[in-house]
């Protein structure tokens, strides 16, 4: 007997599909330290093999985000609206991207990064990939928010998570400033095309933090509607 | 007259097959619906589903399917119009069994979701307005059932999203959920107990011949306190189970309500006593109903006014052919829809039970055959829409939708076929 009406009615909830898909992409964030690190010290056959790691994390990711957008279909009823969970799948999908143009560019250009701005650098990745850490652990929530019909005591506590990461991407700014002010002192003894593009990687990360700023906005558009 | 003397005992035994083979696509398919929620929600194993069934559907058919059953057997026609001859009668009750029966078959095979309840009431009205006249059909009361159709689900949904709200505000959303659901859940399981209780005593117990009178002036005024008693006595088991399930330490990948959920699961096993015993009082009717009415007209030598109580072997013959549904079939359906339905956790779920339970068994005991299923699909639509489940497929309530609209002329067809073929067969 072909199909079952009850049991049909059921469609998969794209809620577990959207934490994985955040993993994955988080991951891809999270070797950017590890990255950075094989840069400092030269070491460009590890900083080639955790490229690597990190462009395959961002495939995964990009089959997964299909595989969400698939699954979606208008006939579904979703206790959230559809266009804001595609949009926040979409937000957690560039940072994966953003994890995987950074290493990609350092990698295609060798780049050095000057030993007098190392500590201050590796501190500003490790800031963006904390403000990554804080959107999934935000969106490891949705099961909760889900149980309680996106209402009450868990909506706070979401909401209290969000603002942490807001305060987080905060921080990094602030970082990217003095990042910015300390490249600054020593462009002029720089090859001025390697600086141009120290300040697009330092862009980049800035980025990668406001990515995930904006998957906890996403999350709290969701929480709103 | 003759044709019943005559033929009395090979119309019995194919009336006997026909019921049988009805109830049989009963088990196999509806009983698995009705019990899938529970499976689904890993409240209840495969094998515990059946036992549950197996015993409260029979429970549900012998004590609150009475109704149902003269609905079927003496509602849907008016019997004034047979009198003469009764024949017509017996020949339309065996083409409606097997004409309702055969739908189902093929409706299972190509998946279609058809409900047994709209099967067979399809294959009566069908029978009785061709064969016998369109006068013959008591419209009125037609009327009211398909009205029922839609009134179920709708009732099912309102009461399913009524409990979930309450479960978020009295145990999801509080500061200690699992200390909460331990106090609370108690309480919804008395209302289970109370509900059936209530059922049986208004419905049942006349049947059996049991009149339970403590002196007030009411049947209903009397049902009420040995009910309340009966939901207490339910909620006190309740409560022994539930003193067992420990608060445990969840990893940080689960979810916080993990714990509460295991509370639910103990809960769902009473809802899910309540669901197949809603089933049984509603659908296994659809099975004895037309059988019932042919033995009374056969046993009675072809006077169909008669008024003979309910055989109880008709009763175990329909609850025969729904356990053999079930062993053969049915657990593979429940498998299947098991797997289907993992997003509808126990504080979900029971709420999807639990409503559609009531609102099958208030239906029953007012005798009106509704859509098991259909209420079901309204129940979760209702857990839905307060904002409950991660991913309802609406295009199912199209198909049902659609499946209506082919259910009734094709059970009708099917059975105006049958009727006229046994009609040439013996006369």
């Amino acid at each position: 007997m072909a199909g079952n009406s009850f049991g049909n009615l059921f469609g998969q909830s794209p809620i577990r599909p959207i934490q994985e898909h955040m993993e994955k992409a988080h991951s891809a964030a999270v070797l950017l330290i590890d990255y950075f690190d094989a840069v400092l010290a030269s070491d460009w056959e590890q900083a080639k093999a955790t490229q690597k790691q990190i462009s395959k994390l961002e495939s995964d990711a990009d089959k997964l985000k299909k595989h969400i957008r698939l699954n979606l279909p208008k006939s579904l009823f979703l206790p959230v609206p559809r266009s804001d969970l595609l949009d926040l799948v979409g937000m957690q999908d560039k940072i994966a991207n953003c994890a995987k143009d950074i290493a990609g560019i350092m990698l295609g250009r060798k780049m050095e990064i000057p030993v007098k701005i190392a500590p201050i650098m590796t501190e500003y990745v490790k800031e963006a990939v904390a403000t990554s850490a804080q959107a999934l652990k935000a969106i490891y929530e949705m099961d909760e928010l889900l149980a309680t019909g996106f209402r009450g005591r868990e909506v706070k506590l979401v909401e209290g998570l969000i603002k942490e990461l807001n305060r987080l991407e905060n921080n990094n700014d602030k970082l990217q400033v003095k990042v910015r002010a300390q490249l600054f002192k020593l462009e002029k003894d720089l090859p001025p095309v390697d600086v141009m593009f120290l300040y697009k990687v330092i862009d980049w990360v800035g980025e990668l933090a406001d990515l995930a700023q904006k998957v906890g906005s996403r999350l709290q558009r969701l929480i709103a509607s | 007259m003759s044709i019943i003397a005559e033929h009395g005992q090979i119309l019995l035994i194919m009336a006997c097959a026909f019921g049988f083979f009805m109830a049989w696509g009963v088990g196999a398919n509806d009983v698995a619906n009705a019990m899938g929620t529970s499976v689904g929600s890993r409240a209840l194993t495969i094998k515990q589903a059946i036992l549950i069934a197996m015993v409260f559907e029979f429970a549900g058919a012998y004590l609150a399917g009475g109704e149902v059953t003269a609905t079927i057997r003496k509602g849907i026609l008016d019997p004034a119009y047979l009198s003469d001859s009764p024949e017509l009668l017996v020949y339309g009750m065996m083409a409606a069994l097997l004409a309702a029966g055969t739908w189902l078959l093929i409706a299972s095979m190509m998946g279609w979701p058809v409900s047994t309840t709209h099967s067979i009431v399809g294959a009566l009205v069908g029978f009785a307005a061709v064969g016998i006249g369109v006068d013959a059909v008591n419209w009125g009361k037609v009327g009211t059932i398909v009205a029922s159709w839609v009134v179920s689900p709708v009732m099912a949904g309102t009461i399913s999203f009524g409990l979930f709200m309450s479960v978020q505000k009295l145990i999801l959303n509080t500061d200690k959920p699992f200390r909460n659901a331990k106090k609370y859940v108690p309480v919804y399981m008395f209302a289970v107990g109370f509900m059936i209780a209530m059922v049986t005593l208004l419905k049942g117990l006349k049947h059996l011949g049991v009149e339970i009178d403590l002196g007030f002036s009411s049947k209903f005024a009397n049902a009420l306190p040995v009910a309340a008693v009966i939901g207490v006595v339910v909620a006190l088991i309740g409560k022994i189970f539930l003193n067992r399930i420990q608060e445990d330490f969840i990893p940080v990948s689960g979810s916080r309500f993990d714990n509460v959920e295991k509370v639910f699961a103990i809960l769902m096993i009473f809802t899910a006593c309540a669901m197949a015993f809603a089933h049984g009082s509603n659908d296994v009717a659809n099975a004895v109903g037309p059988l019932a009415a042919i033995v009374s007209v056969i046993g009675s030598g072809g006077d169909i006014a008669a008024k003979s109580p309910l055989p109880a072997w008709v009763l175990l013959l329909g609850g025969a052919g729904i356990v053999l549904g079930l062993a053969t079939y049915g657990f593979k359906v429940m498998a299947t829809i098991g797997k289907k339905i993992t997003e509808l956790t126990p504080s979900r779920g029971f709420a999807a039970e639990l409503a559609a339970a009531t609102t099958v068994v208030l239906a029953s005991a007012t005798g009106l055959p509704i859509s098991t299923t259909h209420t079901l699909v309204g129940a979760v639509l209702g857990v839905g829409l307060a904002r409950g489940i991660g991913a309802l497929n609406l295009r199912v309530v199209s198909n049902i939708f659609m499946s209506w609209v082919i259910t009734l002329p094709a059970g009708a067809g099917l059975a105006i076929l049958f009727f006229f073929t046994f009609k040439g067969m013996f006369s």
